[in-house]
C-alpha cells in the first residue's frame, strides 16, 4: 500500500469492494432470477417458454380476476392514502412549523409511533374500530385506507418533514402575506411548490407501502393485492409470481424515477 | 432518497439534525394591541386546523393500541381479569415469544454486520448519482418486500423444487433438505428475513456513515495515524451508536413482522406474531380473542424497551453531529 503517495482512503480497496459487491448482489439478484425462471418453466425440465407472460398482458382469460381485482382495490388504496397524507399531515406540518412551533416535538413522536406499534397488534385493536368504520363509511375496499394512512406516517412524516426543514417556511410565508396573499394562495402558491420534492417522495413511498401491505388486509380478510396473490398462488402460482414480479418491478421503478426527479432538482437548486 | 425514508435514525443517525437552525416564526410574536383581538380568532382557527389530524390520529393510532392492549384485560364476558396475562406464562405462547426474540436476534446481528459492509462498499460513490439512487430506490422497495412476494421469491429460489436447491441437487450432489424441509420452518425464515432486514440497514446507517467528516481522516493522518487507526480510534467509536442503534432498529423490524412468516410458515405457531393471528381467528376456543390482546401487549412492552435503548443511543450518537 503506497499510502505516502495517496493520502488516506475512506473505503475499502477494489478486491474488498467487489467481494462485497458480488457476495450481496448474489444474494439479492438470485432470489429475484429464480422467481422469474419460475414463471418460465414448462412441464418439460429445461424448456422455457414465454406463454404465461404473453396470457398476463394478453387479458384473454378471466382466471385472473380475482388479481386484478386485488390489483385495483390496491391501487384505489394507494391513491386515498396519498390523499389522507397530502390534505390531512401536510397541511398539519406545515402549521406546526409556522403557527405552533412547541407542537414540533410531539407531532414527530406522534409521527413515529407507528415504527413502535406492530401492524399485528393494531389489528388487534383495529378490528372492533372497523366495525364501527363500516357502519358510517359501508364496506369498501377503500376505507382500509384509513389504517393504511396510519402505516405511511412515519415514511410520509419523514419525507415531508426532511423538506421542511430545508426551506425557510416562515419568511416564505411572510413576504407572500405581506404582498398581499391569503392563506389559501400562500399555502398552495407558496408554500406547497416549495415542498414538491418532499410531497413526491411522501407520495411515492406511501404507493410502496400500500401496494405491498398484507398483514392488516388479511387479517380483516379485505381483498388487496397482496391477499389476492396469496390466495391465487395456491391454485395458479406461476400468475402469482408474475404478479409479484410485476408489481416488484413497478415499486421500484416509482422510486427510482422520483429520487432522480429529486437529486435533479436538488442539484439545479444548488446551482451546480 | 436515503434522508426521507424508513429512517428516524436517519435523522439521528447522520446527525442532519438541523433542529436548532430553525427560527421561531416572529409572527407568532405580540401582535400589536389593535390587532390582538382578531390575531386570538386566528390563534381559534389555526388551532382548529390542527384537529382533522388530531381526530385521525385518536381515531386510528390512540384507539385501536388502547383497544388492543385494554382486551388483554378483559375476559370473554367483559370483565376485568388477570387471567389473559398469565396465560403468557404458558409454554406454547412464551416459547413463540422466545422464538420471535431469537429469529430477531439473529437476522438483526447478521443483516446490521452485512448492510453495514455494504455501505461501507459504498463509500466515495457520488451522492446524488445514478448508483446512489438505485441502490436507495432498491434499498427502500426491498425493505417493504415482505410478506407474500418474499415467499415466492424463495420458494422459488430454496424450496424443494426451486432453482438453487435443483442445481445443488444436479451438478453438486448435495441435497440441502437431507434432514427435511426447514424452508417452512423458523429457521428458514432467517433468508427471507435478511432480505428486508439488510436494505433497513442500509438506509439506516449509510446516511451515518457519510455522516463521517473527511477532516477527521485528515487529522488522523496529519498526526501519523493509518487507515487502522482511523477506523479503530476514530470512525469504529464514532459509529458504534449509530450501528447498534441501527441494529436495535432492525431487531424490532424483525420482531414485529408478521407477513412473511404468515406467508411462509402454514399451520406452525413458533412466533409470537403467529400466535396472535392464531388466537385471533380461531372461535373454536372461548377467550383466546382476549389472549390475543395480552400478546399484544407483551410484544409491545418488548417494542417499548427496544425503542427506549433506540433513543438513548441516538441521543448519544447526536454528540457528535455539532
Amino acid at each position: 500500500m503506497s499510502r505516502r503517495a495517496q493520502p488516506l482512503r475512506l473505503g475499502p480497496g477494489p478486491v474488498v469492494r467487489t467481494v462485497i459487491w458480488v457476495v450481496l448482489g448474489a444474494f439479492f439478484l438470485i432470489p429475484l432470477f429464480s422467481m422469474l425462471e419460475f414463471t418460465l418453466r414448462t412441464a418439460k425440465p429445461g424448456v422455457y417458454s414465454f406463454d404465461r407472460w404473453a396470457a398476463v398482458f394478453g387479458g384473454e382469460t378471466t382466471r385472473y380476476d380475482r388479481v386484478y381485482q386485488g390489483l385495483g382495490n390496491s391501487l384505489v388504496l394507494a391513491v386515498v392514502t396519498v390523499a389522507i397524507v397530502l390534505l390531512v399531515l401536510l397541511p398539519t406540518i406545515v402549521l406546526v412549523e409556522l403557527r405552533f412551533p412547541k407542537l414540533r416535538r410531539l407531532l414527530e413522536g406522534v409521527c413515529l409511533l407507528p415504527i413502535m406499534i406492530p401492524a399485528i397488534v393494531m389489528v388487534v385493536g383495529l378490528a372492533p374500530t372497523y366495525a364501527v368504520v363500516t357502519s358510517v363509511f359501508g364496506s369498501g375496499a377503500w376505507t382500509l385506507a384509513f389504517a393504511y394512512g396510519i402505516t405511511v406516517l412515519p415514511y410520509a412524516y419523514r419525507a415531508i418533514q426532511s423538506n421542511v426543514a430545508a426551506v425557510d417556511m416562515t419568511t416564505l410565508s411572510e413576504a407572500a402575506r405581506s404582498l398581499g396573499a391569503r392563506w389559501g394562495i400562500v399555502f398552495w402558491r407558496v408554500l406547497v411548490p416549495n415542498l414538491r420534492r418532499g410531497i413526491l417522495a411522501a407520495s411515492a413511498l406511501s404507493v410502496a407501502v400500500v401496494l405491498g401491505e398484507f398483514t392488516i388486509a388479511s387479517l380483516l380478510s379485505r381483498v388487496n393485492l397482496q391477499t389476492s396473490l396469496l390466495l391465487v398462488s395456491q391454485s395458479d402460482p406461476f400468475v402469482a409470481v408474475i404478479f409479484a414480479l410485476l408489481a416488484l418491478v413497478f415499486a421500484f421503478v416509482l422510486l427510482f424515477v422520483v429520487d432522480r426527479a429529486v437529486s435533479a432538482r436538488r442539484r439545479v437548486a444548488k446551482g451546480s | 432518497m436515503t434522508e426521507t425514508i424508513a429512517a428516524p435514525a436517519a435523522d439521528a443517525a447522520a446527525g442532519v439534525a438541523s433542529r436548532d437552525s430553525r427560527r421561531q416564526p416572529s409572527s407568532a410574536a405580540q401582535p400589536p394591541r389593535s390587532a390582538r383581538g382578531r390575531g386570538r380568532r386566528r390563534g381559534v382557527a389555526a388551532a382548529l386546523g390542527l384537529t382533522p389530524f388530531a381526530l385521525y390520529v385518536v381515531i386510528f393510532l390512540a384507539v385501536p393500541t388502547l383497544v388492543a392492549v385494554g382486551s388483554g384485560f378483559v375476559d370473554a364476558d367483559g370483565r376485568f381479569t388477570w387471567a389473559n396475562l398469565t396465560g403468557l406464562a404458558e409454554p406454547a405462547i412464551a416459547g413463540s415469544f422466545f422464538g420471535a426474540f431469537w429469529l430477531s436476534a439473529v437476522t438483526a446481528i447478521v443483516g446490521a454486520v452485512a448492510g453495514a459492509a455494504l455501505c461501507f462498499a459504498m463509500l466515495g460513490s457520488r451522492q446524488g448519482g445514478a448508483a446512489r439512487s438505485l441502490v436507495d430506490s432498491a434499498s427502500s422497495v426491498l425493505a417493504q418486500f415482505g410478506g407474500v412476494m418474499l415467499a415466492f421469491a424463495f420458494i422459488a429460489t430454496i424450496g424443494a423444487q426451486g432453482l438453487v436447491t435443483v442445481l445443488l441437487r444436479n451438478t453438486f450432489h448435495l441435497n440441502i433438505y437431507a434432514n427435511g424441509v426447514w424452508l417452512y420452518t423458523v429457521p428458514g425464515l432467517i433468508l427471507p428475513y435478511l432480505y428486508f432486514q439488510i436494505p433497513l440497514m442500509v438506509i439506516t446507517f449509510l446516511p451515518a456513515l457519510e455522516g463521517l467528516r473527511p477532516q477527521w481522516l485528515e487529522a488522523t493522518a496529519t498526526l501519523g495515524g493509518t487507515r487502522w487507526t482511523y477506523w479503530t480510534r476514530v470512525g469504529g467509536p464514532i459509529l458504534l451508536p449509530s450501528f447498534l442503534g441501527s441494529l436495535l432498529l432492525l431487531f424490532a423490524n424483525a420482531f414485529s413482522s408478521y407477513a412473511t412468516a404468515a406467508a411462509l410458515v402454514g399451520q406452525a405457531n413458533n412466533i409470537v406474531s403467529l400466535q396472535i393471528r392464531q388466537a385471533l381467528i380461531s372461535e373454536t376456543v372461548l377467550g383466546r380473542a382476549n389472549l390475543a390482546g395480552a400478546m399484544a401487549l407483551g410484544m409491545l412492552a418488548v417494542m417499548v424497551v427496544v425503542m427506549l435503548a433506540y433513543s438513548a443511543l441516538v441521543r448519544r450518537t447526536a454528540r457528535w453531529q455539532r
